[in-house]
């Protein structure tokens, strides 16, 4: 089943000093893509390629120059509640504490708050979060206040969920630990999930499939499948099979890059 | 628990310095090294306030003088807040208003303290007006500034999860901006006092500033010292408030150290 069409989307900034001598950047140059319901697809690509834009674009926060999105056959005209995003900045509203943070979407859903509260609930018990539900987020550590928004973005029950490199600011212990819980929870949660990041053995680990992003302008040169065992365990990183697909996926982003840089 | 403990520990030497200033006072006069005739001793002062409440006349130019600066400060916030958000929020408003609303900043309050007689009279409304002109900046430029500084990444965030523009400026602009908007507060509240002052040196018959420069032409020096006090205890009650007010609606900062 085909949950997400990306059918030919191209964007195009308009900016004063833009390096083509007409003001124009092409970001992204016609992206052709399809995700599977239920599939956790990784996009991976150097920086600048346009991921964090193309994502934006899924989300409903920017409008393409040119091509549709289609969820469940229906046009993309806006953000939405069947999508919810989790930012690499966290992006929590510092005045709310995890609790009221949490709320937010299902507030502007319009969810009574009884319900809130109980939905708030579960969701802080998903995320491992349970105790600081009263706690602001400077009272947080970078990982629990990723684990916070992620929660934020899977109370109002989206079908999709879109992540912008969520754990590149976080370090490598933490980020270890956060792969698991989100395979984790979108075991329990069965939402088709979009992953960019810029971190290849990040998306071996997550993946069923993996786009590979040129840039610029952005565009889908490769998907490559990652058919390896579910569930993926701590253990999962050390084995051969990950090794060796860890270091294909990452020659193949690599001439990519290269490539892009040639041109 | 560690700051609670510091707090403890700070107020006692606080409480130190404004007794060795207080016995400075005290003891400078009487000692004769500088005029008891200019610089009266705080005990006649407290005698003087003491005497001045009983006879009423302190509470009527207190009432008097924060009538007219909390009508000023009043408007001034009333007006200004909206239209920050205003020009804070379209682009557009704030670039064709800028180069206007520098120049009229710059522009002493004082200075215009004579054009406000001339076309409001010497009443009540040019006092409130001068007032208005010097508060009104702070609250403008600190809610401007509030509005633009909302991360645009919260506004990614709030959209992304459906909100309208309505309830994206109810629920992210105005609480990211608040804690600007209070200092702007703070800082035309100051400015407030000054001016009135002031005004009510260079024209008026009532109030604590016309009060101050009335019993210094009289030669009643402990009551105009007095009248200092009284104007200093209204600085310090507005300025804890404020404090107060900044700490109830922005506990969710990290740090809340300016007093």
């Amino acid at each position: 089943m085909i949950k997400v069409k990306v059918d030919g989307i191209t964007k195009v900034f308009h900016s004063k000093n833009g390096n083509n001598g007409n003001g124009c950047v092409e970001a992204l140059g016609g992206i052709n893509l399809e995700i599977r319901t239920g599939e956790f697809l990784a996009i991976v690509g150097p920086s600048g390629c346009g991921k964090s834009t193309f994502l934006e674009i899924l989300g409903g926060l920017i409008k393409p120059s040119c091509g549709s999105i289609y969820i469940d056959g229906k046009t993309v005209n806006g953000p939405n509640h069947d999508r919810g995003m989790v930012f690499q900045g966290y992006a929590l509203f510092p005045w709310r504490t995890v609790t009221e943070n949490i709320a937010y979407g299902l507030e502007e859903k319009g969810v009574p708050k009884k319900t809130r509260n109980e939905i708030c609930k579960k969701y802080i018990s998903l995320v491992g979060l349970s105790g600081f539900e009263s706690h602001y987020p400077y009272q947080l550590s970078g990982g629990m206040k990723q684990r916070v928004a992620i929660a934020r973005a899977l109370a109002y029950d989206p079908d999709i969920l879109l992540m912008d490199e969520p754990f590149a600011a976080l370090d490598a212990q933490t980020r270890d630990t956060l792969q698991g819980e989100v395979l984790r929870i979108w075991e329990e949660t069965k939402k088709t999930v979009l992953f960019v990041t810029h971190n290849i053995e990040e998306a071996v680990f997550l993946a069923d499939r993996i786009a590979v992003m040129s840039a610029r302008p952005g565009i889908i040169k490769k998907i490559i499948d990652i058919p390896l065992s579910r569930p993926r365990s701590e253990d999962f990183r050390t084995s051969q099979d990950f090794i060796k697909l860890r270091q294909e996926v990452g020659y193949i982003v690599r001439e990519e890059a290269r490539f892009t840089t040639n041109s | 628990m560690s700051g609670k403990k510091q707090g403890l520990q700070r107020t006692p030497r606080k409480v130190i310095a404004l007794l060795v200033f207080f016995l400075l006072w005290e003891l400078l006069p009487a000692s004769g090294i500088i005029s008891k005739a200019f610089f009266a001793p705080p005990s006649e002062v407290f005698v003087a306030l003491v005497k001045l409440t009983v006879s009423g006349e302190l509470w009527i130019h207190t009432s008097i003088s924060l009538q007219r600066a909390i009508t000023g400060f009043g408007l001034a916030a009333i007006i200004m807040i909206p239209l920050g958000f205003l020009m804070g929020w379209y682009k557009g408003f704030e670039e064709i208003a800028d180069g206007l609303m520098q120049t009229l900043r710059q522009t002493s309050s004082l200075s215009l303290f004579p054009v406000f007689i001339l076309f409001l009279g010497i009443g009540e409304i040019s006092k409130i007006a001068v007032i208005f002109w010097g508060a009104q900046w702070p609250i403008l430029l600190n809610t401007i500034s509030g509005v633009k500084s909302v991360d645009p990444l919260l506004i990614k965030s709030a959209r992304s999860m459906g909100s309208s523009t309505s309830s994206l400026f109810r629920k992210v602009v105005i609480p990211s901006s608040l804690p600007s908007i209070i200092t702007g507060l703070r800082l035309s509240a100051t400015h407030s006092i000054i001016v009135l002052v002031a005004a009510e040196m260079i024209g008026a018959k009532s109030g604590l500033g016309y009060s101050v420069i009335n019993w210094e032409y009289n030669f009643m020096i402990p009551e105009m010292y007095a009248a200092i006090v009284m104007l200093a205890l209204l600085g310090l009650i507005t300025n804890y408030s404020l404090v107060w007010l900044e700490k109830t609606t922005t506990k969710w900062k990290e740090e809340m150290t300016i007093t």
